[in-house]
Parts: C-alpha cells; structure tokens; sequence
C-alpha cells in the first residue's frame, strides 16, 4: 500500500474543500447544472436513472483493510449497503445523495482515498495488473509506476479538459494482464540490452464504439522519460483530438486519422521540446515512491506443506477451488487468491458491506492486511501462505466469495446496465444470472474451460465485451432491449476484437445461444487443451454462425419469441 | 470598461476586444484607445495596426496555433486566448506554450468562457489575467487562484516539479514534506 506523505494529505483535503464549496454553491443556485457538471463528473459524481452515482477511485485497484473498512461504512451510512467494483478497478456507490457527497469525500480523505478524476475529461485512475508486485514473470512492480503517475496526472494544470476521458495502463512485464493495448496509452515494461528498464508505449487502443487495438509508437522508453513522453502525448492530444464529436473524441480516432506513424512523429516533436526537461525522473524519486508502499514480510517457508498437499488429496471441493482461484507466487510458500465476486444471483462486482468488513477481516487474518480489486471484478488477496488456504476456503464459502469459477465461463465481467445506467441500452445483471443458471454445473463448467464472456449494456463497453471470447452487447432495437453476440475477442498478450455473430437476439434467447456456441465448441476442439477461443481462430465463426441461425435454430428461436410474446 | 482580474488582483479595464463578424470578416479597426486584435487582423493588416496610436494585443482562438506570433512578441502589449466553451482546453496547452516554449513574459490574458473554478489551472499554465463570463463576479472568484497549497507537476508558476523540489530540500532521504 502507498502510504501518503503530508503533502498528498493536504491535496486530498483541499480538494474536498473545493468540492464542498462547489457543491453548496450549485445547491444554493449560484451556479448552474451546466457549469457544475464537469466539476462533480472530476470528483466521481453521476446523475444517474435513479439517483446520483458516486465512482471511489482506488489507485491500480490496491486497497488496504482500513480502507475497505471505510467503504462498507460508507456503503452503510450513506448508500443501500453495497458497492459495485468496476472495470477499471474502482468500487460505484448507486445510491448517494448530492448533498452528502462532500461528507463522503471527507470520510475517504480519513484513509487517504478520494474520487478525484474518477470520471471527466481528465486522465483517470492508472490500472494494473493485479499480480503486481508477486507475479513471478514480472520486470518492475507496476504499482510504482502507477503511483508515479497518478501523482503527475492529478491536478495536471494542461490536461483537465481533454477533448475526452483518458485511460492509463501499467504492465509490469511481457505478460499484459492489464489490457494495455486497450487502453488510450498501454505502457508494457521492459528490459533493453544492458538491462535498463523502460517501457514500451501503445497508443490509441480501446473499446467503446470504435474499438481499436493501440499501436506501438516507441518499442522502449527508457524510464528517465516516462512523465515528460506523457506529456507529449497528451499535448498533442489535447490540441488535435476532435472535440466536435463526442464519439470521435478519444485518442484513438486521432491516432487513426493522422495514422500510427505521422501521430508518432508529432509526438517525438513535440518530446524533443520536453525529454530532459524538469519533469525528466530521478532514481531518488523512484526510490521514495517504491519505499512508501508497505511490503510484506514474508517467512521463509516450505512449498507445498504437506497439511496442504494432504487436503487437496482429501477435498475435490477445495481443490477445484485452488486448480480455479488460486495462483502462483514469487515466494516459495506463498499463493495469491482470487475471492470471486460473481456467484450466480449477484450483479457480477457487487459486494455488500457486510462482505466488505468480513474481506477486510480474511485480508487481516491471511494476507498482510491488504487486497486488490481486479478488472474483472473480482477481489485478490494477494500473499496468502499455502497453508492457510484450506481454512481461508472454508471461511470465504461460508461467506458466498468462494466460486471456484476462475477464468471460466461464468466468471462473467458486466457493467451495471439498464437497471442502474442512465447511459445503458440494455440490461446486463439479468442476462449475467440467466447464463450463470444455464451452466451451474461444476463439471460441465470445468469440461469447457477457460472462457472469458463479456457484457456490457451499451457501446460504451465498461464490461469490456470486445475482448471476452464470448462478448454481448445490449442493443436498442426499435425500443426493445436485444444483445449481439460476438465471439474470439481476446485480452492479454494475443489481444483481439470479437467479431459479430449474427443478428441480434432477445434477452430470452441468450443462454440458449451461448449453449449453441459451447455445443459446436466441444464437438470440434482437437483436446481439452484446446480452448473456446483456440477453435475460434483456427476454424473461424462461419460453422458457429451457422450452427446458432441455421434453419432449424431459427424455427426453434421463432418459437421462444412466440412463447416469449404469449 | 469592466473588472477583471489582473495580477491577482480586481481591476479595472479599458482594452477593446475586436471580434470578427458573424460571417467571419474582419472587424474594423477604431483609430485610438487600446484594442486587442484577433489573429487574422494582425496577419492581414500588421502595418497598419503598427502604425496607429493606442495599445495594441492581440487575440488566439483555442484552435489557433502560437507559433504564428513567435517571432512578433515585440510588438505586443498583452496577448489573450480564447475558450469558446469552458470545457475546451486547447488554451491551457497554447499558454504553456506561449510562456515555455516562445518565452511571452507580458500579459496573458483569458477571455471567453472563462469560470471562476478554472482559475487555478489557468493561473498555472500561465495566464495572469482573466475576464470571466458575463455575470461571474471576479471579486468573489479572486481566492480560487490560489485554490490549493501545493502541485505535483511543474507549470509556469512552478517549473520545478514537487519530486525535484524535495530532492533540491534533501537529497540523501527524499522524505522533506
């Protein structure tokens, strides 16, 4: 955990000033809801279908006990008693009042959190792996890195008012398990020849509604560089980006439109200005930044302790639960666990405060009292040792987080959608629960194996639909709430975007199709190491087309709209 | 004339902002007084505007590129950048430039939509004198110029980032806060 120094303190405060100060002044009418939007959208603030929402950042998704304990309270006193983690690896409170935003921006200053830059047309919370730091391929822990920008970006004087909302992703190293190439700018560590460290640099990647995978502009900055390339960027950015479009606005169309190679030419133009100027790093800083995050003390201990060995032996339960959601360290004797937030009949990310005190309770006991959120929902403690995972198991099934459902099918990412989004075509929890009930079963799930379904509930895409195996999309069609389905979208170091099925179909309809996929997946995977996706590529989407509308599944679905009209 | 702020400071001012007409074409210009031109007048009608009496700035709209006045700093009294809408931040960029990279040290001034909760950032990337939209008070928007004690980043007003600061405060430990 970074722990703040007087300085970060004093920001975090005076901003909850300013925001109290802004907010009073909108609620006593001395200022407009035109002029007060983009100053609550920079501090997290929605108005949203059925009340305000307020977005908590929670910096490359790493929290500390005291910390989660401050979002339950705040989940209690001010909301319904839950939260929703998101995407981007922050938690959405849906229920806040306006008047009471400012208390619960003070609150979160008590545990050094905030929601400054949550949304807007800023630079927003700086994403990571959540491996970062005991991944055992790793070249740097990102989680400095991600600090070393988050301080640069927040109150950037240049870039407040970009002509669109701007996302920053860190990779520790060769393995992307942050999405970096869809993001605004992906950064990928690196190590040169004589073993400098640096990154190498995307640009222009994302989803949304004209997603892109980002392009290379440097194969390695050296790290010395890091903040004035920032900015580079984002000054070209910010004075070329459309802003007569609000669906052309991202970096991406720029990138586009000039072309990878002629935007990386303005931006080493414009970095001639910048490199070596004062923004250009010292080790000294690295050093700082590094030595005020908290580590754990590990002990040396036995791999593989036989109490351990013996209840993965005894238990298929548990140990289907560690083949699932538990993942390798870099010390000996240590594992991180996945605690899933996706058991069948809860909105994909939610957590109630009452889970939230009894995680930070586990993270205490287990993990060094801290945790992180993942991107796909879900939350992490990162540094259990081996042998307290047979208890933990046991502790986090009594409290619903132990669905052994890691990687697979039902570990479903999904944005919030039409049942709180304002923004959102389509409902997406719903649609989660009915596949979620469709494939309940344990050992089917486990026979199909890894599969990444996506959804989100509009073209937006929080719900990363593009870059799940299996992504779906809420459409609008003619007033009616259907969904597109497409398949062999992929994240990580293969990424790529799914391609459409077909057309859309009803809500109804959407397991059964997910079914049909699966279905013509199993009959024509080589071996159970062949995955979803793996077939995907290698026989492409025209068989599973035609297996999901051919003549018979037409009849069939002609029938479920007649019984779903009745 | 009307109240701006200036310095960090409410005063009064009688510059004349020329506009173009509705259909684009040039405003005239009046004989005497102080007048701040837009860039198009400057780049069409530069003698004779040299060669009238009266303070002469001149005007760049947020899509409008500062290096077209690098090189005629000299002949300038303040210069100003336009924000159409509040929310466009090409000028935060234009006026770093201007001070950074073209080396302006005279006024640079805000114009347009500009609100008091902008002031800060503005002030920071170096502009040092701002007319606020019709109907803002500058007398009550006067303290968010200096809305928060201290930066990470450099700026105009700060041009040593807050890591090289400490460093300079305390190379060995870093931990000066």
């Amino acid at each position: 955990m970074y722990i703040y120094d007087q300085i970060d303190q004093r920001l975090v405060e005076e901003r909850v000033a300013q925001f109290r100060d802004q907010t009073r002044r909108f609620l006593t009418g001395e200022m407009s809801e035109d002029e007060f939007r983009p100053l609550r959208l920079r501090n997290g603030l929605y108005i949203q279908r059925h009340a305000p929402m307020l977005r908590v950042a929670i910096p490359y998704g790493l929290l500390a006990t005291r910390q989660l304990r401050a979002l339950a309270y705040i989940a209690r006193k001010w909301d319904r008693g839950y939260g929703h983690f998101s995407t981007r690896q922050n938690i959405q409170f849906n229920w806040p009042r306006v008047e009471d935003v400012p208390d619960i921006l003070a609150k979160l200053a008590t545990v050094q959190m905030h929601a400054i830059q949550t949304s807007g047309n800023c630079v927003r919370n700086i994403t990571a792996d959540h491996f970062a730091g005991i991944a055992p391929d790793e070249i740097v822990d990102p989680f400095v890195w991600c600090e070393v920008i988050r301080q640069w970006s927040t109150f950037h004087p240049e870039f407040t008012y970009l002509p669109r909302k701007f996302k920053i992703a860190v990779s520790g190293g060769e393995q992307d398990r942050a999405a970096a190439r869809v993001h605004d700018i992906g950064l990928q560590a690196q190590r040169d020849a004589q073993g400098n460290v640096g990154f190498r640099v995307l640009v222009g990647g994302g989803l949304g509604r004209t997603p892109m995978i980002g392009a290379v502009i440097r194969e390695f900055l050296p790290w010395q560089h890091l903040l004035t390339y920032l900015e580079a960027i984002l000054r070209v950015y910010n004075r070329y980006g459309r802003r007569d479009n609000l669906n052309k606005a991202r970096i991406k169309i720029l990138v586009k439109e000039r072309a990878p190679e002629v935007f990386r030419q303005e931006v080493e133009a414009e970095w001639a200005h910048l490199k070596d100027g004062p923004a250009t790093l010292i080790a000294g800083e690295i050093e700082r930044i590094t030595h005020r995050f908290t580590r754990p003390r590990y002990q040396p201990l036995d791999p593989l302790a036989s109490a351990y060995v013996l209840a993965l032996g005894r238990d298929k339960a548990f140990a289907n639960w560690v083949r699932r959601n538990v993942h390798r360290h870099k010390v000996p004797g240590y594992a991180a666990v996945t605690l899933s937030l996706k058991k069948t009949g809860v909105p994909p990310g939610d957590a109630s405060a009452d889970q939230m005190d009894a995680v930070a309770d586990l993270a205490d006991r287990y993990s060094f009292g801290e945790l992180r959120v993942s991107h796909e929902q879900n939350l992490i403690l990162a540094d259990v040792r081996q042998a307290d995972l047979y208890r933990l198991w046991r502790e986090a099934s009594a409290l619903g987080l132990a669905t052994p459902n890691i990687g697979l099918l039902t570990n479903i990412i999904a944005c919030p959608g039409g049942d709180f989004c304002s923004l959102a075509n389509a409902k997406s929890i719903p649609v989660a629960e009915a596949i979620q009930r469709r494939f309940d079963d344990l050992d089917y799930l486990y026979d199909i194996g890894e599969l990444d379904l996506n959804i989100s509930g509009c073209m937006n895409s929080c719900g990363h639909h593009h870059i799940g195996h299996i992504g779906i999309l809420g459409v609008d069609k003619q007033g009616a709430e259907f969904y597109q389905i497409s398949i062999g979208g992929a994240q990580g170091n293969d990424a790529a975007l799914g391609k459409v099925l077909g057309p859309s179909v009803s809500q109804a309809e959407v397991p059964g199709v997910i079914e049909r996929l699966i279905d013509l997946y199993l009959a024509r995977r080589d071996s159970e190491a062949e995955r979803f996706i793996d077939v995907v590529r290698r026989i492409g989407i025209e068989p599973f087309k035609e297996h999901v509308y051919g003549g018979h599944h037409q009849a069939a679905a002609g029938r479920d709209r007649q019984l779903a009209a009745a | 004339m009307a109240d701006i702020i200036k310095q960090q400071r409410v005063a009064t001012d009688n510059w004349r902002l020329l506009r173009p007409s509705a259909d684009g074409g040039l405003p005239p210009v009046p004989p005497t007084g102080d007048v701040i031109v837009p860039l198009a007048l400057w780049l069409e009608q530069r003698a004779a505007l040299l060669s009238r009496s009266g303070g002469l700035g001149v005007w760049l709209d947020s899509h409008e590129d500062p290096a077209h006045i690098a090189d005629d700093q000299r002949h300038f009294d303040l210069v100003a950048v336009n924000f159409p809408k509040s929310t466009d931040g090409r000028g935060y960029s234009i006026a770093r430039l201007l001070r950074e990279r073209y080396g302006w040290r005279g006024e640079l001034r805000a114009i347009g939509d500009v609100l008091r909760d902008q002031l800060y950032d503005l002030s920071r990337c170096g502009f040092d004198a701002f007319v606020l939209r019709p109907g803002e008070d500058p007398h009550a928007a006067l303290p968010a110029v200096e809305e928060f004690s201290e930066a990470y980043q450099a700026s105009v007003t700060q041009p040593l980032p807050l890591f090289r600061r400490r460093y300079l405060a305390s190379p060995d430990g870093m931990e000066w806060s």
